[in-house]
């Protein structure tokens, strides 16, 4: 049952990513970005961190995909506009992708790393708040911060400034 | 019990980001190129909870929030970016932006 559950999250997970690239309209790719987190959370819940799953689902099809199609709607391009690879391209991200499953192949090969999972209790919401707000509490702070400066710069970068619009030609 | 190996997981982790990997580089339209960067810092999550399910520790889990809100931040700010880009020049495609090439 475990082993059929995580071979189906597998399969949205990178079925859907696959999509994604191969889409012609942005909108599907969305879609099929959606797709593919749902798999990784469902991957993550059969990791035993249902928190984790729960936090990205929350924040990506909460937020970043509706933001995503929010600006596809906005913008309104042409669907279906995808043109041909050049070969070149194609060659050169072929080399690369090889390259780098090749290496976290042989990584994986590694017998150092462990096949199963460490025993001991599932973390709870209470230890992740601890960690958060113990060892963690100045990245939180600096992330909050953060946050706060990429409101600003969305609000600086959207704001019509109509008189240096003006003077460009 | 959880009888999938860790390396199962990374592998998968490795997968996704490749794929992602393979649209930023192939795809033209840069919404499509932000939604594979996403892809790819997913991926990267997805291996951080694997590492962190198999060693007992919860650091590699906290490091996801981070991850996320980093991802938050940046998808806004890029998405901005693009939508002033296309106010100036009315496309978004990669191969159109080429004012400073010359």
């Amino acid at each position: 049952m475990d082993n059929l559950l995580f071979y189906l999250f597998t399969f949205l997970a990178v079925g859907g990513a696959g999509l994604v690239v191969a889409n012609k309209n942005a909108v599907n790719a969305a879609m099929f970005l959606l797709v593919s987190l749902v798999g990784v959370a469902g991957l993550f819940v059969m990791l035993d961190a249902a928190l984790m799953a729960f936090v990205l689902l929350l924040v990506y099809a909460g937020a970043v995909v509706a933001l995503f199609l929010f600006i596809i709607m906005l913008l309104d391009t042409t669907p279906g506009s995808m043109k041909p690879f050049k070969p070149a391209t194609i060659a050169a991200s072929t080399l690369g992708g090889a390259l780098l499953l090749l290496g976290i192949y042989s990584l994986s090969k590694n017998t150092m790393l462990s096949s199963s999972p460490a025993t001991g209790a599932v973390p709870t919401l209470k230890n992740y708040a601890e960690q958060l707000f113990t060892t963690y509490l100045l990245p939180v702070q600096i992330v909050g911060f953060m946050l706060l400066i990429a409101m600003l710069g969305v609000i600086v970068l959207s704001k019509r400034f109509d008189v240096t619009e003006k003077k460009a030609p | 019990m959880n009888p999938i190996g860790l390396n199962v997981y990374i592998l998968i982790s490795a997968l996704l980001f490749a794929i992602g990997f393979f649209g930023v580089l192939l795809r033209k339209n840069t919404l499509v190129i932000y939604m594979c960067l996403e892809l790819m810092l997913i991926a990267s999550t997805l291996a951080l909870v694997a590492f962190s399910r198999f060693n007992g520790t919860l650091d590699g889990s906290v490091f996801v929030f981070f991850i996320l809100t980093i991802a938050a931040a940046e998808v806004a700010v890029g998405l901005a970016i693009i939508v002033a880009l296309f106010r100036k020049r009315h496309t978004i495609a990669v191969e159109e932006l080429n004012t400073l090439k010359n």
